[in-house]
């Protein structure tokens, strides 16, 4: 999460579960994708297929929220916690406006796990608005 | 919150990743503390001060004495 080029132990254990996250993700996603595409499974085990590529995503918020936890750098976790918030921010603000405008038929539909996707986004732009406060106090 | 942490380490000859080793804390940490972009927890705070063998007022300045 942070960009300094010395991890903390914290940041390392993110760094690794993250990598071992996305590779679980690749390795669940194309699966699910071709069983469900072409109707291979059906019925309880459908549900099961389909979910198993949510939940590496889900592992990321986990690994978020343990990273949060595990900080011991008081300074290092106010910085992920400010970014976290914008992304918290950005997602949900986006999702809101997003939902009014598909309801009245404005935008097309999306699918929710798109907003995961915003979220992660919204850490890029977490670590631009600390930048800039960071600059800001500075001056 | 202004503080006398630079002029103190400087005194020692520490640099920036040493007295951040000392306190187990990042360099990252020490340099926003140095330079009044980050007020440290009370707890960090007494670190620092025991360290330099100080009370914690003479390392850090009150903001109601800044004005």
């Amino acid at each position: 999460m942070s960009r300094s080029a010395s991890f903390s132990p914290a940041q390392r254990r993110y760094n690794r579960r993250v990598l071992i996250l996305a590779i679980l993700y690749a390795l669940l996603l194309f699966p699910a994708v071709y069983l469900l595409d072409r109707h291979l499974v059906a019925g309880p085990p459908a549900y099961a297929v389909g979910i198993l590529p949510a939940l590496p995503v889900i592992g990321f918020f986990v690994a978020a929220g343990a990273y949060m936890v595990e900080e011991r750098d008081e300074y290092l976790r106010m910085l992920v916690v400010r970014q976290s918030l914008v992304a918290t921010g950005l997602a949900m603000t986006t999702a809101t406006a997003w939902g009014f405008l598909e309801g009245f038929e404005l935008l097309p539909h999306l699918p929710a796990f798109a907003w995961p996707v915003v979220w992660f986004a919204g850490l890029g732009l977490g670590t631009c608005v600390n930048k800039l406060i960071e600059r800001q106090v500075a001056a | 919150m202004t503080n006398h942490l630079r002029d103190l380490r400087a005194t020692r000859g520490w640099s920036q990743q040493h007295l951040a080793e000392l306190l187990e804390v990042s360099r990252q940490s020490v340099n926003a503390i140095e330079t009044g972009r980050y007020d440290p927890s009370l707890p960090l705070a007494f670190r620092i001060a025991e360290l330099f063998g100080l009370a914690i007022e003479q390392v850090f300045v009150s903001p109601s004495e800044e004005k």
